[in-house]
């Protein structure tokens, strides 16, 4: 299919990219949630990059932020929720600084969506060619025939039988997978040069699932954009990304390779979650999982120190006092943690 | 693990859901939820039951229980067929045969406080009066590890985690000796979730139940089963020891599923070959005729769309469907 491939070089991701700016970079965000006892911080202080090419996971369990941190960048935080602190830079330009206006534009446009629940997010009383043209005639001013030849080809690209003949349908009419791969059509539309999907294959089965992921990695490799992906299944993303970097109560606890982080992951919440994934081939059938005790701090209710010291076994009396940086676990390491714990080099130089 | 005398015996339960389509419901479908499954759940057993969405693994269970009524076959339970009872009779029995569901928030009355909420079939089956009922409440909730305080509470008060505990507790309540847990810990995050599987073996270990393990994670699945159902559109596909499922599984089906499945490995996926399984599951309210997975079986043959392929037993204890299956 030569359908949709741009004139952008496929790039082995990771290392070779990381040499150049990263196309997106978000320091320091704070996002508040108005609460009849003031404001609470949902997210405190997340930093992170995505490198040009790279496919970066993003986990965590629910309420820690991850989609929030997405969605604010975007302009898309619902009401009473809004972003109080911190930068977050797209291609040289300030997302968080921008007009509704030029946010429009960055929508759809250079940053692409695709969202869990596809029944929700698509309308469900309009023609999905329709809803696949919208995005092309907006964005890039194509005439309604230009856009409607350029979504049966999107069609294809994203694997749906039958191709522009399924462009009279409606959402209903098509199964949770055709409509998920609808989601990323629309998402992979104006061609962005990010994309973030939010737990795009929560709500399918594991067989369709799987197709989904191959369809976004072939989709990746051959349209060269860069990839964030939410989840909150370790090992869901573990074939799938580049890098990893852990949120927990908000902020980013961890970030890592991907090999880094499975083989030696460096923060107590990290190695927790690991351990307690049941596997399907390796370890013993039957004997007792390791859990973490206790549940994640609310909003507004986080400890002074590491938001994961109420349920760390290697607490110490430091982690009481202030919340740990996340610091290199060597210098000039990729390998970063935020835990006082973990013997990362003290004075890392940003 | 050793597995008991039978406590349930099912023979040829099918479940039919007749529903009206089209715009004015001029047109009657029957939904074939489930046809013809024969089987046994042992005494002290976890038996699970997977496949996707739509395959008809709640409605076994809801079946089970006479949630549903039963349009064909038998279920014996201590020498009664549960599927011949009528609402009366089956009363008594409830107490035994219970049920934990996937979304906790759902099943607990927004306006009941805990300690209601437990104390609701405790009063109900009398095996608590108003005198002891306050104790009974705080040992349940002791089984499953929260405070007493939490008696007077009410769910939203609770994390997802803490309120499934308490939907375990109320199932509890009256002393169960089969349980279905439908998606039970499905809905809960990766940390809670171990929590919850460690709570439900323990339990398990304390009072001798029997689970009826619905699930779609195959990696929990083989953690927690003694044996294993697959199910595809309403019938099984394979039915086996936890071991001989996983390690050498008979159908394509289920070998097609656990190829699916991603393991929190990077080295491993990267290095791994899929077998991808093309397209959708059909609709229940036509099922493809022969095998009905034969639409999107890998080996399928001219006998596969033409045979219903025959519920046999390959090996001891492990029973398939397949024309090809060794």
């Amino acid at each position: 299919m030569t359908a949709a491939a741009p004139a952008a070089a496929q790039k082995s991701a990771g290392d070779a990219a990381a040499a150049q700016a990263p196309i997106l970079d978000v320091r320091d965000l704070v996002i508040e949630i108005a609460t009849r006892n003031g404001p609470a911080r949902i997210v405190d202080g997340a930093s992170f990059h995505l490198d040009r090419g790279e496919t970066l996971g993003v986990v965590g369990e629910s309420g820690c932020g991850k989609s929030l941190t997405m969605l604010s960048l975007v302009g898309l935080l619902p009401n009473k929720i809004r972003v109080t602190g911190g930068n977050a830079v797209l291609e040289g330009r300030d997302l968080l600084s921008m007009s509704t206006r030029e946010l429009r534009k960055v929508r759809g446009g250079d940053v692409g969506f695709v969202f869990q629940d596809p029944m929700t997010s698509l309308n469900p009383v309009m023609r999905i060619g329709d809803q696949l043209a919208e995005p092309l005639i907006h964005h890039r001013g194509m005439t309604k025939k230009e856009a409607r030849a350029r979504a049966g080809e999107l069609m294809r690209l994203v694997g749906i039988p039958g191709g522009e003949s399924r462009l009279d349908a409606y959402p209903h009419e098509l199964s949770g997978g055709m409509r998920q791969r609808v989601m990323i059509a629309i998402g992979l539309a104006c061609e962005p040069s990010v994309l973030i999907a939010d737990e795009p294959t929560t709500a399918l089965d594991v067989t369709i699932q799987a197709q989904i992921v191959d369809l976004v990695k072939s989709l990746r490799a051959r349209l060269g954009m860069s990839v964030v992906w939410i989840t909150h299944d370790l090992a869901l993303i573990a074939g799938l990304v580049d890098r990893v970097i852990v949120l927990y109560a908000g902020t980013v606890v961890e970030d890592a390779p991907v090999d880094d982080l499975y083989a030696r992951p460096g923060h107590p919440y990290t190695r927790g979650l690991l351990a307690s994934i049941p596997r399907l081939t390796a370890g013993v059938a039957g004997a007792r999982l390791a859990s973490i005790g206790g549940t994640p701090p609310e909003p507004g209710r986080r400890p002074p120190g590491c938001p994961f010291a109420p349920r760390c076994p290697e607490k110490m009396a430091v982690c009481d006092t202030a919340p740990p940086r996340l610091a290199p676990l060597s210098p000039g390491h990729r390998h970063r943690v935020a835990c006082y714990a973990a013997g990362t080099v003290t004075e890392a130089a940003e | 693990m050793s597995a008991g005398p039978p406590l349930l015996r099912i023979e040829g339960l099918t479940k039919h859901f007749p529903v009206r389509l089209g715009a004015f419901g001029e047109r009657r479908v029957t939904v074939r939820a489930l046809d013809g499954l024969d089987f046994e759940i042992h005494e002290g057993e976890t038996l699970s039951l997977v496949g996707e969405s739509g395959c008809g693994k709640s409605t076994a269970g809801n079946t089970l229980l006479r949630l549903h009524s039963v349009t064909a076959g038998s279920i014996l339970y201590k020498g009664l067929d549960l599927a011949r009872l009528d609402e009366k009779a089956l009363r008594p029995l409830r107490a035994e045969l219970q049920v934990v569901f996937q979304d906790p928030y759902s099943t607990l009355n927004p306006r009941m406080t805990i300690g209601e909420e437990i104390a609701a079939p405790l009063l109900h089956h009398r095996k608590a009066t108003r005198r002891t009922v306050r104790d009974e409440v705080a040992r349940l909730l002791a089984d499953v590890g929260l405070p007493t305080r939490f008696s007077s509470r009410y769910p939203h008060e609770l994390s997802g985690g803490q309120r499934q505990r308490v939907v375990i507790a109320r199932a509890l309540a009256c002393g169960p000796r089969f349980v279905v847990c439908d998606e039970a810990i499905s809905a809960l995050d990766v940390s809670i979730q171990a929590q919850i599987i460690n709570l439900l073996q323990d339990l398990q270990e304390k009072y001798g139940l029997t689970y009826l393990f619905i699930a779609h994670d195959l990696a929990v699945v083989r953690h927690i089963s003694t044996r294993v159902a697959v199910m595809y559109l309403g019938r099984f596909a394979e039915l086996g020891p936890r071991e001989a499922v996983f390690e050498a599984p008979l159908h394509p089906y289920t070998k097609a599923l656990l190829s699916a499945v991603p393991e929190p490995d990077p080295v491993h996926e990267r290095s791994r070959r899929r077998q991808i399984l093309e397209g959708d599951v059909p609709s229940p309210m036509d099922p493809p005729p022969g095998c009905r997975f034969h639409t999107r079986c890998p080996v399928a043959q001219d006998v596969c769309r033409e045979r219903v392929p025959q519920w046999r037993e390959a090996r001891p204890g492990h029973h398939v469907a397949c024309h090809f299956a060794e």
